[in-house]
Order: structure tokens, then C-alpha cells, then sequence
């Protein structure tokens, strides 16, 4: 079935040793279909992961790699686990009475799931930005500073908030109305000020839960834009149901399907253009050619 | 539809759009409707005018004097001074009692507690209690917060010789009336919290606590000040639990103490001093309870628009 990504990738240049933050500077003078740099070290790896809502596996044998300061992109039909599979990352299903995981997920080497581990402080390290933009009752300002202040961030919070709304790309469009209510804003500024948000606790890695599927065309390519912009200093995995999004605005594509027993697994990881190109499995290639799903 | 001359077709067109006819049933219905809304508008506004003109030679002859006297057996020199500082008293300490407790409990069985029988077993039998008639309280308070007040007043301040029927007791009675009504609504209103909203503030990181403290209170602030709006209503009108209590509605001394006596002495409140008078034979008191009447509306309607100024101060439109 699906294998690590670190083990299927092309031993192509195995002696350039990439550093974590150097590597999207160097990927992106590689542009050849096939060949790719040397598989850096993964920030998040999942370890013959199960996951279970009561009694039903929801989502099975998961084995794949996520490189840093990448985007990667889970792509499949509905109900085949992909945005459980997201909230596995920074625990969000633990909220929901009743779940349990099997296995591993390991980030920066440490599991996730260790009885040790907060999901608290989890959370603070793995953003999230959800599918339907959600800002909190409150202003601009304050949406943007809720999570620093919950974390006790003791620096200048105007200039982090400038900081993180310039990432966003929405500082210009809200620096004279900081203090009005975010839910004022359009639905894909409202998103954006969900991804400056997200990323005002400076997390490492942000998960997207097909944070377009509300936008118009026009917000959901501001959002694309966004996205290859910040994966210089965020590793992105986005969920989503567009496989054109998947197509444009990812390097790496999982794609995911389910089972006779309604559990999602991974059919195929990869490069996103050799996914969309040249899958390798023929349950991928019906997929992303739109013959299913 | 079959298709003649270009004129013919047009015809049927202008018939298929013409109106059928008055909707009878629709009239008779949106009629029946109007008639409920100026039947209960009606009824408010007789009994309102009823007391009102009733009660207007007292304020025309006494005015602020009589909202300052104290109780009296002569009709000539009563007033509800002694109900206004009571009612005012009392609504105060139900506010300070029974809103925290009944906000947290809310918070309690909706955000901390799991979703389990107890659980439910608990939230069911919180609405029956909002459901047991007051009287029923007024038992509870004679029979457990009288005497408790009693005992306590009697270590604080032995001198006073306190019967613990006093605006401490009827606090406590009254806020234990009100508390169940609080719960619900304040649930409510936190149900309503959006669970988006919840997620968003896991999301980046934050802890229960500060997810329910930051995010969800804020945001079900104005429910819960409906909540609170219903609550001091309830406390300034009501009547059988203080009469089991032992309000009086006579004369009594405010004595020399001060806030102590104000607060363990014999007390009064409004709506006592409404049933005492319009149960007293003298016909002098008739004018004396519309008027009192009229004086508890006007504190309840004032309490209430304070609360609803505070609630639409805070509203969220999501």
C-alpha cells in the first residue's frame, strides 16, 4: 500500500545535507518533474497510525512523512478520513468524546501522543485554520492577539500584530479599522485574519482544513498566493476537495480513499505533479482524472 | 402549453398571472392574529390605567413624601419607603448570590461537566425546579434560611434580637427561586455559543479555561443577561415566599442600626406592602395599593431597562 516518503524518494544529490530553513530556498531552483532534492529530515511523521470515533476505525494504517516547508496537500473522496486525519496532528479529536488513536505521530522526532504530551501546548506549536472562516467576536486587533496573550507573550503585541497581519496580507486592507469586529470583514479577509491568527503564536506547522471551500474563486487564489508565501517559513497541510487547488498550490499530494470497511488509508504519496501526472496507483489516477469520487 | 397565435399566447399568459381572488383564509388568519396582539396589549394597558388613575391623587397630594414614608396604620401618613429600600435590597443580593452561582453552574454542565446520565439527571431536574411554585421556596426559606439567619445574627449581633426574618433570609429564599432560571437561560445562552468559535480558540492553543473564560462567556453575555432580566423580575415580584417568611406590612421601627437593622431587622418589600394593603378593610388603602402598585412597576421596569441597556451594550451579531 503506501510507504514513507523518506524511503520512496529519489536518492538523487544524496550529499547535500539541507538544513531545516534553508530548504524551500534550495528547492526552488529544482523544477524537473522526477528529480528532487534529498528527503529532509520530516517535521511530522505518522507511524502505523489508527484512528477511532467509539468502536469504528475511521482511519487506518497511516505510514507517510511530512517535509518541511513544504505544502502538502490531502486530496480524496469525502468521508475517507482526510480532515481527521489533519486533526490527528495537532489532537484536535480530543475534544470529541469517545476517540482514540493507535500508533504514532511524531513531530520533530517526539510523539505527539505520549502520555506525557499537552494538547495544549501541541496546539500552540501546530496552528489550525478551519473551513469555515471563524473569527472570534472580537476585534481585529484582539483575534489576532488572543493567542499570544494566551501563551503569556510579554513583547510589543502592536508590532506582532502588524507583524502577522502583514503575513496575511490583510494589513493593508484593516490598518485603519483595527478595532472593529473581525466578523465585520469579507468572508476571505475573515479567513486571512483566521490564518494571521494562526500564525501569531508562531507555530511551526499550520494545518488547513480546506480553508477555501466558503471563498469566491478571486479570495480562494489570495489564500493560494498567501500559502506559497508563508511556506518559507511554515510547513503547510491543507485538506482539500479541489483537486485544481491541490494541483496548483501543493508539492506534495497525499492522496487518501477508504477501504471495504469505510477506514481511510493512503493509496499514494508524492510529488504533486507526479501524482497528477504519472500516478503510480491506478485508484489515484481514476481520482485526479475525475472518474471517481 | 399549447402555443396558438403570438396574441392568444398572451392572453393565457395575462390570465395565469391575473390574481385568483382575495385569499379569504389569509385575511381570516393575519385578522385572528391582530386581534391576540390588541387583546393582550389591551388587557396590560386597562390594568396599567386602571392603577394608574387610581393611584395619581396620592402622587398629586403626597408626591415624594409618600415614596419615602414608612409603613403606617394610618393611610394618611403611609408610604413605601421602607418596601422601595427593601425591594432595592433585595434584588441587589439576589443579583450578587444568585447570578455567579447560577453562571457558573451554567458553565459547569456545559463546558466542564461530560455528557453522561448524571449529568442529564441534573440538567432535567434543574428545569422542574424552575417549575415549583414559589410558595414551595417560601417553606424552604422559613423552615432553613430563617433560622439559620437567626443563628448567625445572634453570634454578630446578640443585642439586636433578630427573628431571622429579614432581608438576609429572604435573599437567600429568593435566590434559590430565581437560581434555576438563571442555570437555564445562562445554559442556553452558552449552548449558543458557536462551536466554531470553541475550535478556534483550542486551535491557537488555548486552554479550557481560557477558551470558556475568553471566548465563550464573552460571547454569551447578552443571553445571559436575558437570563439575569428575568431574574431580578421575578425576585421584585414576588409575594408568597416573603409573606411565609415573614414580611412585615405594618409599622415597624428601622431602629438606630443602621445597615445592620436594614439588613437583619424586620423587614418590607413592595409587592408585600401591595398585599398587605389591598387586604386591609380600611378603603382609605385602596389608593394607597394602586399607587404602591404603580411604584413597583416603575422599580421593575427600571431594573429591567438597565439590564436590557447593559445586554444590547454587548450583543454580538455573529
Amino acid at each position: 500500500m503506501d510507504e514513507a516518503a523518506s524511503e520512496t524518494a529519489s536518492p538523487a544529490a544524496p550529499q547535500i545535507n539541507i538544513k531545516v530553513d534553508a530548504g524551500s530556498a534550495v528547492r526552488s531552483t529544482v523544477t524537473s518533474e522526477g528529480a528532487s532534492e534529498p528527503p529532509a529530515e520530516p517535521i511530522v511523521e505518522f507511524r502505523d497510525l489508527h484512528f477511532y470515533y467509539d468502536s469504528f476505525r475511521a482511519v487506518k494504517d497511516i505510514n507517510i512523512a511530512i517535509e518541511p516547508q513544504k505544502i502538502t496537500a490531502l486530496i480524496g473522496p469525502s468521508g475517507c478520513g482526510k480532515s481527521t486525519l489533519l486533526r490527528t496532528i495537532n489532537r484536535m479529536n480530543d475534544l470529541i468524546p469517545g476517540t482514540r488513536v493507535e500508533g504514532e505521530i511524531r513531530y520533530h522526532q517526539a510523539n505527539l501522543y505520549e502520555r506525557s504530551v499537552d494538547p495544549v501546548e501541541v496546539r500552540r506549536r501546530i496552528g489550525m485554520v478551519f473551513q469555515k472562516p471563524n473569527p472570534f467576536p472580537k476585534s481585529i486587533y484582539d483575534n489576532v492577539a488572543f493567542g499570544p496573550r494566551v501563551i503569556g507573550y510579554k513583547g510589543n503585541m502592536d508590532e506582532l500584530v502588524e507583524h502577522c497581519l502583514r503575513r496575511a496580507a490583510l494589513w493593508d486592507d484593516v490598518k485603519d479599522k483595527l478595532k472593529q469586529s473581525g466578523l465585520a470583514l469579507s468572508g476571505g479577509q475573515q479567513q486571512r485574519l483566521c490564518i494571521a491568527r494562526a500564525i501569531a503564536t508562531e507555530p511551526d506547522v499550520i494545518l488547513m482544513d480546506e480553508p477555501c471551500s466558503a471563498l469566491d474563486p478571486r479570495s480562494t487564489l489570495q489564500i493560494e498566493e498567501l500559502m506559497a508565501e508563508l511556506k518559507r517559513n511554515f510547513t503547510i497541510i491543507i485538506v482539500t476537495h479541489n483537486m485544481q487547488q491541490a494541483a496548483r498550490a501543493s508539492d506534495t499530494t497525499v492522496f487518501m480513499t477508504m477501504g471495504d470497511d469505510r477506514a481511510g488509508y493512503v493509496v499514494e504519496q508524492g510529488e504533486t505533479v507526479g501524482i497528477f501526472t504519472n500516478p503510480r496507483n491506478q485508484l489515484t489516477e481514476d481520482y485526479v482524472s475525475g472518474r471517481f469520487g | 402549453m399549447a402555443v396558438g397565435s403570438p396574441a392568444a399566447s398572451q392572453v393565457l399568459i395575462r390570465r395565469t398571472l391575473a390574481s385568483s381572488g382575495v385569499d379569504w383564509r389569509g385575511v381570516a388568519f393575519s385578522g385572528f392574529l391582530l386581534f391576540c396582539v390588541v387583546f393582550a396589549l389591551a388587557v396590560i394597558a386597562v390594568l396599567v390605567a386602571q392603577v394608574v388613575v387610581r393611584g395619581m391623587p396620592i402622587f398629586t397630594d403626597r408626591g415624594a413624601e409618600f415614596l419615602s414614608a414608612n409603613l403606617s396604620s394610618r393611610a394618611g401618613t403611609a408610604g413605601v419607603g421602607q418596601g422601595i429600600a427593601g425591594s432595592l435590597l433585595i434584588a441587589f443580593f439576589v443579583v450578587i448570590l444568585a447570578i455567579p452561582i447560577g453562571i457558573m453552574t451554567a458553565v459547569y454542565l456545559e463546558e466542564y461537566a461530560p455528557d453522561n446520565k448524571t449529568t442529564r439527571f441534573i440538567a432535567i431536574n434543574i428545569r422542574n425546579l424552575a417549575g415549583v411554585p414559589s410558595v414551595v421556596y417560601g417553606l424552604l426559606g422559613l423552615a432553613i434560611f430563617v433560622p439559620v439567619t437567626r443563628a448567625i445574627e445572634g453570634l454578630i449581633f446578640p443585642d439586636l434580637g433578630g427573628t431571622g426574618r429579614s432581608v438576609v433570609a429572604a435573599s437567600i429564599t429568593l435566590s434559590a427561586l430565581v437560581l434555576p432560571i438563571v442555570i437555564i437561560t445562562s445554559a442556553e445562552a452558552i449552548r449558543a455559543v458557536p462551536g466554531a468559535i470553541r475550535e478556534a480558540g483550542y486551535g491557537v492553543g488555548a486552554s479550557r479555561w481560557q477558551v470558556t473564560r475568553g471566548l465563550v462567556l464573552p460571547s454569551a453575555i447578552p443571553g445571559i443577561l436575558t437570563g439575569t432580566i428575568l431574574s431580578i423580575s421575578r425576585a421584585l415580584g414576588e409575594t408568597a415566599p416573603l409573606i411565609i417568611i415573614g414580611v412585615s406590612y405594618n409599622f415597624f421601627s428601622t431602629g438606630n442600626r443602621g445597615a445592620v437593622e436594614s439588613l437583619f431587622g424586620p423587614f418590607t418589600a413592595l409587592p408585600a406592602i401591595v398585599f398587605g394593603w389591598a387586604s386591609n378593610p380600611n378603603v382609605d388603602f385602596r389608593e394607597l395599593t394602586a399607587a404602591a402598585i404603580v411604584v413597583l412597576l416603575a422599580v421593575t421596569l427600571l431594573a429591567n431597562a438597565i439590564a436590557i441597556l447593559l445586554r444590547n451594550r454587548y450583543e454580538i451579531k455573529w
